[in-house]
């Protein structure tokens, strides 16, 4: 089930394993580490190993800064859908760190959060929830596609645009 | 007042869209109750000890006659024929089915309302002074910032997960008729010296469990950052408030247990990283949401004399000219408080008809315009003196006429164990039996200002922290038990009350909140000294030993 990422529209292959503290790092792959690891590990992984980050809700974005240029992937996990914080981690990481890399939502995601996460910067999504899977293979995407508020993602200030704060999905 | 541009219409009809869906894919079992709940809280809608309830957003408690009567229109068609204005300036119908809520939904927009936000925990509806735009000691209408804070809010897509719910309060006028200060936020309108428009802001009030005050934050914040700054307050929250316990995760919680000062520190941190971008109020945005809010053409002051001739003459109208009207900016002009308390009745209730009769009088004299106090009464704010004599006729003849706003009568009361699945004893019974104890006029006003204010169970929703009175139903094996607190007030001045001794049960309680009220009329200075003026001056004391004897 989750060996697939939804993706700009479509499900492909997930190439990202996340690793376990405890586990040991493979010969070779993509493997998504906690902060503390990532910061251990620093320079350290083996050839074969590229190196991603998860970060658990309650944890600090902050302390990744430093490394973002680098990094190619950032996992936010969601541990319940009703956890709002990896929101957050989102906005702070791509607007306020500038972060460019890959940003992914892994652990209970759902149709009706995926709107939500989209505008908060993230762009795919590790699914397991069935309903969810059918649903958005079928481009059923439920949402309200009306902004209200203004959010630092890429192209969607309105700039020169009235009025002020709001914009219509294209 | 604010009306839908094309963008407003197509997002509520979107929304309704979407609920409709999220309401198909539960019946088919696509969502599971515990996925669709904060769903459908975000739009309104509870589950009751009875049945569904659906509470329907008033922004900042102001609407028109064509919307009052789509609510009267609803609650005939999926209610039992009336309506219960809430503390939050809202409506709540206690009685619709889940598969017609889409309908209703769809009713409610075509006269551009909806009840997103009203529920769940998300920043909730921003409520407001109601005499805004009408009173004659404000500084600015509050609604125009409220407004600017509802379109930010809606749907947000970082805050639609947060915590606990949110909520804003945002007053204009130096006498806070909003109880800022018990709000997640309170923004009380101010102009520094230079004349700028800005808001003192307060973080971290509330009533539930643990009943705070809120702390101020800054003393003046610029208008222009109003947006910038809410947000830095509010991703403080989503990332650091507690999750662990739902009675612990407002916001409150986390000023206390992190300190002021610390999180004051990291609301600037965040406000610092985003000041002066995407959310920087533009001057002409702001303008143009107050052209919506500008006044209504008022008409020129009307002859008097009828006014004058009918306090003489006509059966209670001098009592209710004396409690019911607030100062009104303009000459010839005043606000009319329409009692949804009539004496033994349940607080905040209006049946249809009432609710057409009150549509119909702020058509024929009232600009169009009526407001929900978080007082659970109704306003006419912009209404000539001349005319009140008439407004007063019509409203006696439809049980709308109590004279009582502020008195010991005027109570706020939440549904209670006759509702709510999460109360712990009855509410609205003991604001009824409180209303005949004290119901006649020359007692009233004997007693004078005086709020009592009751909820059902600890979470206090009838915010009983903050009533000069306050009343607590609780359980204690098996039996209603009332906890009377004295000396709360949610004005600029907010206090929360203080326990005043072991409870009473549901016989005894009202002889006890007599036993108080009795008590301050021996202590008063005066008659011009009120109930929370001569607390204030005298403690408990006297009120404990009245109640519980000397020992
Ligand atoms: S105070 Fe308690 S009983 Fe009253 S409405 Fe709130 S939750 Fe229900």
């Amino acid at each position: 089930m989750s060996n697939t990422i939804y993706k700009n529209g479509i499900f492909g292959p997930n190439e990202w394993a996340v690793l376990e503290d405890e586990a040991d790092l493979p010969e070779s792959g993509k493997v998504l580490v906690s902060p503390d690891r990532f910061l251990a590990l620093e320079g350290s992984a083996p050839e074969g190993v590229e190196l991603g980050v998860v970060i658990r809700a309650g944890e600090k974005a902050e302390r990744l800064v430093a490394h973002l240029a680098k990094l190619p992937m950032v996992a936010i996990d969601f541990p319940k859908f009703s956890d709002g914080r990896g929101y957050s981690s989102a906005r702070l990481l791509r607007e306020k760190f500038g972060y460019k890399g890959e940003l992914r939502a892994i652990g209970d995601v759902l149709i009706d959060q995926i709107p939500f996460m989209i505008r908060c910067g993230i762009g795919s999504f590790e699914i397991s929830h069935a309903p969810t899977r059918r649903a958005l293979e079928e481009d059923r995407l439920n949402e309200v596609p009306i902004y209200l508020q203004p959010v630092g993602r890429d192209g969607e200030v309105p700039l020169g645009t009235r009025p002020w704060a709001r914009r219509r999905v294209a | 007042m604010y009306r839908y541009d094309e963008f407003d219409r197509e997002f509520v009809l979107a929304r309704v869209a979407q609920f409709s869906d999220q309401v198909r894919r539960r019946l088919s079992g696509d969502l599971t109750e515990e996925q669709f709940k904060p769903l459908r809280l975000m739009n309104g809608l509870y589950l009751q000890l009875h049945a569904y309830m659906l509470r329907v957003a008033v922004p900042y408690g102001t609407m028109n006659s064509v919307q009052m009567r789509r609510l009267a229109h609803i609650a005939r068609k999926y209610d039992h024929g009336y309506g219960h204005f809430t503390t939050r300036q809202n409506i709540q119908f206690n009685w619709p089915r889940l598969d017609e809520t889409p309908e209703i939904l769809s009713e409610l927009a075509e006269v551009e309302m909806h009840a997103i936000q009203t529920s769940g925990n998300c920043i909730r509806n921003v409520t407001a002074d109601h005499f805004a735009g009408a009173a004659a000691d404000e500084i600015a209408d509050p609604r125009v910032y409220a407004e600017i804070l509802r379109q930010w809010s809606s749907l947000h897509p970082e805050f639609s997960f947060l915590p606990r719910k949110f909520k804003i309060a945002i007053t204009g006028a130096p006498n806070d008729r909003a109880a800022v200060q018990v709000h997640d936020i309170g923004l009380q309108l101010a102009r520094n010296e230079e004349g700028e428009t800005g808001f003192t802001v307060y973080v971290g009030g509330g009533l539930g469990r643990t009943p705070m005050i809120g702390r101020k934050v800054r003393d003046f914040l610029p208008e222009a950052d109003l947006l910038a700054y809410t947000e830095a307050i509010l991703r403080v929250y989503n990332l650091y408030g507690r999750r662990d316990n739902k009675y612990k995760a407002r916001i409150k919680i986390l000023v206390h247990e992190t300190g002021l000062e610390e999180l004051k520190a990291d609301i600037e941190r965040e406000f610092e990283a985003i000041r002066g971008g995407i959310l920087t109020l533009p001057k002409d945005e702001v303008d143009r949401i107050e052209a919506y809010f500008a006044p209504p053409v008022f008409k020129a002051p009307g002859d008097e004399s009828h006014f004058a001739a009918a306090i003489e003459t006509m059966p209670g109208f001098a009592d209710f000219a004396q409690r019911n009207l607030n100062e009104h900016h303009q000459p010839g002009y005043t606000s009319v408080t329409i009692s949804l308390k009539p004496i033994g009745g349940a607080p905040g209730d209006a049946s249809a008809e009432q609710m057409d009769v009150v549509a119909d009088l702020a058509e024929k004299y009232g600009h169009d315009e009526i407001r929900v106090s978080h007082e659970q009464n109704l306003v006419l704010p912009h209404v000539l003196k001349a005319d009140v004599p008439a407004i007063y006729q019509v409203l006696k003849e439809h049980g709308l006429a109590e004279a009582n706003a502020g008195l010991v009568t005027d109570i706020i009361a939440c549904p209670g164990m006759d509702y709510c699945a999460l109360a712990t004893a009855r509410s609205i019974p003991v604001a009824q039996r409180l209303s005949e104890r004290f119901g006649t006029p020359e007692r009233q006003k004997e007693i004078g200002d005086l709020k009592i204010k009751i909820s059902g169970c600890i979470n206090a929703c009838g915010h009983h922290h903050v009533g000069h009175i306050g009343i607590l139903g609780v359980e204690k094996k098996g039996k209603e038990f009332y906890q009377i607190t004295l000396g709360g007030s949610a004005d600029e001045k907010s206090s929360i009350g203080e326990i005043v001794g072991r409870g009473f049960s549901y016989e005894e309680v009202v002889d006890a909140v007599e036993t108080v009220v009795d008590t301050y009329l021996n202590i008063r200075s005066g008659e011009e000294e009120d109930f929370l003026q001569a607390y204030r001056r005298v403690g408990e004391t006297p009120f404990k030993e009245a109640l519980y004897g000397t020992q």
